[in-house]
């Protein structure tokens, strides 16, 4: 007998599970010391019994529970306290369920609203908003730690297989997993210059300026030359092949593994590395979109519903 | 007896959150049967405000099994937007990356959550019934394609920094040319991917197909339109190309991407926050009754290959034609998604490589000058699930104003309505039901890979 895994997905994309299969051939040495016991997207076991006649949601016991995936409904709810309460040890996988990811972007409007406009699109039919049976929303979205008692966290957008691997490895052999601690920055190996005559930052439109004939540490720091990177204020953890992923696809971080210390604030984190640097903030468009992948926690506020003028109902 | 609600939840081995419902009369007879999506993240509401430019690596995350779709569908969008045409290598790396991304998709949906019902078959004990089971039943098989799966993952990590939630595909081309090294490395790969698409679509028409001819035909069968996108000379294509609706009777209507609204519409239920997308030029309205279905099409691989004249690499071409012959056009038997998905198994493995065949894919103008500014655009692909359409309007600055998304699964929600109610019909007489048949009626559901 291995070790009994439980695997959930709520508020999510599948990604983290993909994430889990892209362990690649290793996975099969790891499946030899695990036995998963429920996991919706590889196995059939069932909240309410193979008949499906039971009456109460029911996930079976383990020692390793891991959920992706923020909290948006009462079912994911439901379900996360069903794994809190039979999970010895309780892991939120990827972004969205240790920060609320890029999902918690609604936050800025709330639940209600999100749904109520993906019924109002011009090709959806006039309609009332799907409420008999489907979960009903809550008022916005929840990292899993807003909800109920997570013992270790794992962030990624997606999270890093061989991370993954790590973690299952450290927990069947009984010591603790080595997860970096460090930000995209630390970890990048593009040249830095210092301090240069960089003043703004500007939007993505053209590409970076590098040789691609060149390997990535030929190439300049993506934040200094001008393009806004938020490898800064970002925690480490993408790297596959040396770099961070998407500075190795010559490309800037975005902060989808979330702040550096858990309780960081991106954008304020982001704000204050861009003016000790000497560049002006103001001119980051869409400032709130740091924040697009940690927006729960309180982070990401509803907005104030704009008050029209009454000229311009006129 | 009394009357009572076979609740199956989560309906597993998907990609998503669906619950079935099967509701018996005092009889034990199915009086009517549902599959509920129940989940809803609410995308079109949250990218606006957003820098367009930005999009493509905010909406890839709508589905982790099909990110690429997603960031290039949107990146087609943006384009549209700012009026701006991507260089012909730029346009060659985006379909690159997916068609690429399809091979890994048709091996993770039929051997990793589709084979299970067949390998191990269908009334095996659920606790075995999935891809660790056949790890242990057929353990050199199992290597054999996580071993395959991996490498295609790893091709498009390699060269594109991210297999899943790519970030390389940008408004106007793409974010890095490819070096003659890595075409080398891809093509090397990619040919022994085709090897193996090659033995996958033997095994499946030697080893599995033949074992559940019966099935193939009946389980989930319902008799409807399909959409999927073609070229000009009505060829298979899964990045570019119009739209083609094919009515039961095989009549078809072609119609450019950026029509789509005119053409389609989503109905609503109550009871499901998946929309229902319906042919509204058919003018005949919606419904689902298995009899007389009104305005219902499907989408994904069995919709493809029904609606293509032909597919352009040979081997694919090949395994149409005995398809064709063996299932007529259209083919409605439900089941046939799998034969398909492999079908473009091995066109996408072709496709590859004639695209890494091509001089210029290695050439260095691969994204053309972009200007943000007020427009509309509409960007589509294939995605495995079906046809994927994002809609953007910008303002002056490039910050999206307002979107709306119809993507691949949302056009097969009403089919696989219908196809659970079929099968748990068929299946289900005087409230007798085991295990066993209760999972039948998922297989109809998980043919269409949601």
């Amino acid at each position: 007998m291995g070790v009994r895994v439980a695997e959930e997905w709520l508020h999510s994309c599948s990604g983290c599970e993909i994430a889990i299969l892209n362990i690649g051939e290793p996975l099969i040495d790891i499946l030899g010391l695990i036995d998963f016991v429920h996991m919706p997207v590889l196995m059939d076991h069932k909240y309410y019994g193979q008949l499906g006649d039971g009456k109460k949601l029911e996930i079976p016991e383990a020692v390793v529970g891991i959920v992706s995936g923020g909290v948006a409904n009462e079912e994911h709810l439901e379900v996360l306290e069903e794994m809190r309460k039979q999970c010895k040890i309780l892991i939120a996988l990827g972004t969205c369920a240790t920060h609320g990811g890029l999902p918690a972007l609604i936050n800025s409007w709330g639940m209600k609203a999100g749904i109520e406009n993906s019924y109002a699109t011009p090709t959806t039919d006039d309609c009332q908003v799907p409420e008999d049976i489907v979960p009903t929303p809550l008022d916005r979205v929840y990292a899993l730690d807003e909800k109920v008692k997570i013992d270790i966290i794992l962030p990624g957008c997606p999270p890093n297989p061989r991370l993954i691997a790590e973690v299952i490895t450290a927990l069947v052999e009984g010591r603790d997993p080595v997860i970096p601690g460090k930000s995209v920055c630390d970890t990048c190996p593009t040249k830095r210059e210092g301090k240069g005559n960089v003043k703004t930052v500007r939007r993505f439109l053209e590409n970076a300026d590098f040789d691609p004939e060149k390997p990535i540490d030929d190439m300049r720091c993506l934040l200094e030359q001008g393009l806004m990177c938020m490898g800064p204020v970002t925690a480490a953890g993408c790297s596959r092949r040396g770099a961070p992923s998407c500075i190795s696809a010559r490309v800037p971080c975005r902060g989808c593994f979330g702040p550096v210390r858990k309780d960081g604030n991106q954008m304020l984190d982001m704000m204050n590395a861009l003016a000790s640097n000497g560049i002006d903030f103001k001119s980051v468009v869409d400032r709130r979109s740091l924040l697009r992948f940690s927006g729960a926690h309180g982070q990401l506020r509803q907005l104030p519903v704009p008050v029209r003028k009454a000229k311009e109902d006129e | 007896m009394m009357a009572k609600v076979i609740n199956i939840q989560p309906v597993t081995r998907i990609e998503g959150h669906a619950r079935i419902a099967i509701h018996l009369d005092d009889d034990g007879e199915v009086k009517d049967a549902f599959l509920h999506i129940m989940s809803l993240r609410g995308f079109e509401k949250f990218i606006e405000g957003r820098p367009a430019e930005e999009v493509p690596r905010i909406v890839n995350r709508i589905c982790g099994i099909c990110p690429w779709m997603h960031h290039l569908s949107s990146n087609k969008a943006v384009d549209g937007c700012f009026d701006v045409t991507p260089t012909p290598t730029g346009h060659k790396l985006r379909e690159l990356c997916q068609t690429m991304a399809h091979i890994n998709d048709k091996i993770l949906h039929f051997f990793f959550l589709a084979a299970p019902d067949f390998v191990l078959g269908p009334d095996s004990d659920f606790a075995v019934r999935n891809v660790i089971g056949i790890v242990k039943e057929a353990p050199e098989l199992a290597a054999q394609v996580v071993k395959m799966r991996q490498l295609g993952q790893m091709m498009l990590e390699r060269f594109a920094g991210k297999a899943i939630h790519p970030i390389a595909g940008v408004v106007g081309g793409f974010a890095k040319p490819m070096t003659e090294e890595e075409r080398i490395g891809l093509l090397t790969d990619t040919r022994t991917l085709l090897d193996f698409a090659l033995f996958a679509m033997d095994f499946a028409k030697t080893s599995v197909f033949p074992k559940y001819e019966e099935t193939i035909a009946s389980l989930g069968t319902i008799t409807t339109g399909f959409l999927g996108t073609v070229d000009d000379t009505g060829a298979l294509q899964l990045y570019d190309g119009h739209l083609r609706l094919m009515k039961a009777d095989g009549s078809i209507t072609d119609f450019p991407v950026n029509q789509y609204d005119q053409y389609l519409s989503e109905h609503v239920e109550s009871w499901t926050y998946g929309k229902l997308p319906y042919a509204q030029c058919w003018e005949e309205g919606f419904s689902m009754d298995l009899d007389a279905p009104k305005g219902i099409y499907r989408a994904n691989t069995l919709a493809r290959i029904n609606v293509s004249e032909t597919i352009a690499t040979s081997h694919a071409q090949g395994e149409l034609e005995e398809f064709r012959e063996k299932f007529g056009r259209p083919a409605q038997g439900t089941l046939l998604y799998h034969w398909a998905r492999l079908i473009e198994l091995v066109y996408s493995c072709e496709r590859t490589i004639e695209l890494l065949e091509q001089d210029d894919i290695t050439d260095t103008d691969i994204r053309a000058k972009v200007e943000p500014k007020a427009g509309r655009g509409v960007g589509s692909v294939e995605a495995p699930r079906g046809t994927l359409i994002h809609d953007y309007t910008t303002d002056n600055d490039g910050m999206i104003v307002k979107a709306n998304m119809i993507v691949g699964t949302t056009h097969n929600i009403a089919p696989m309505n219908m196809s659970v109610k079929q099968a748990a019909t068929t299946l289900i007489k005087g409230g007798v039901y085991d295990e066993g048949l209760l999972n039948k009626v998922e297989m109809a559901v998980r043919a269409y890979d949601p």
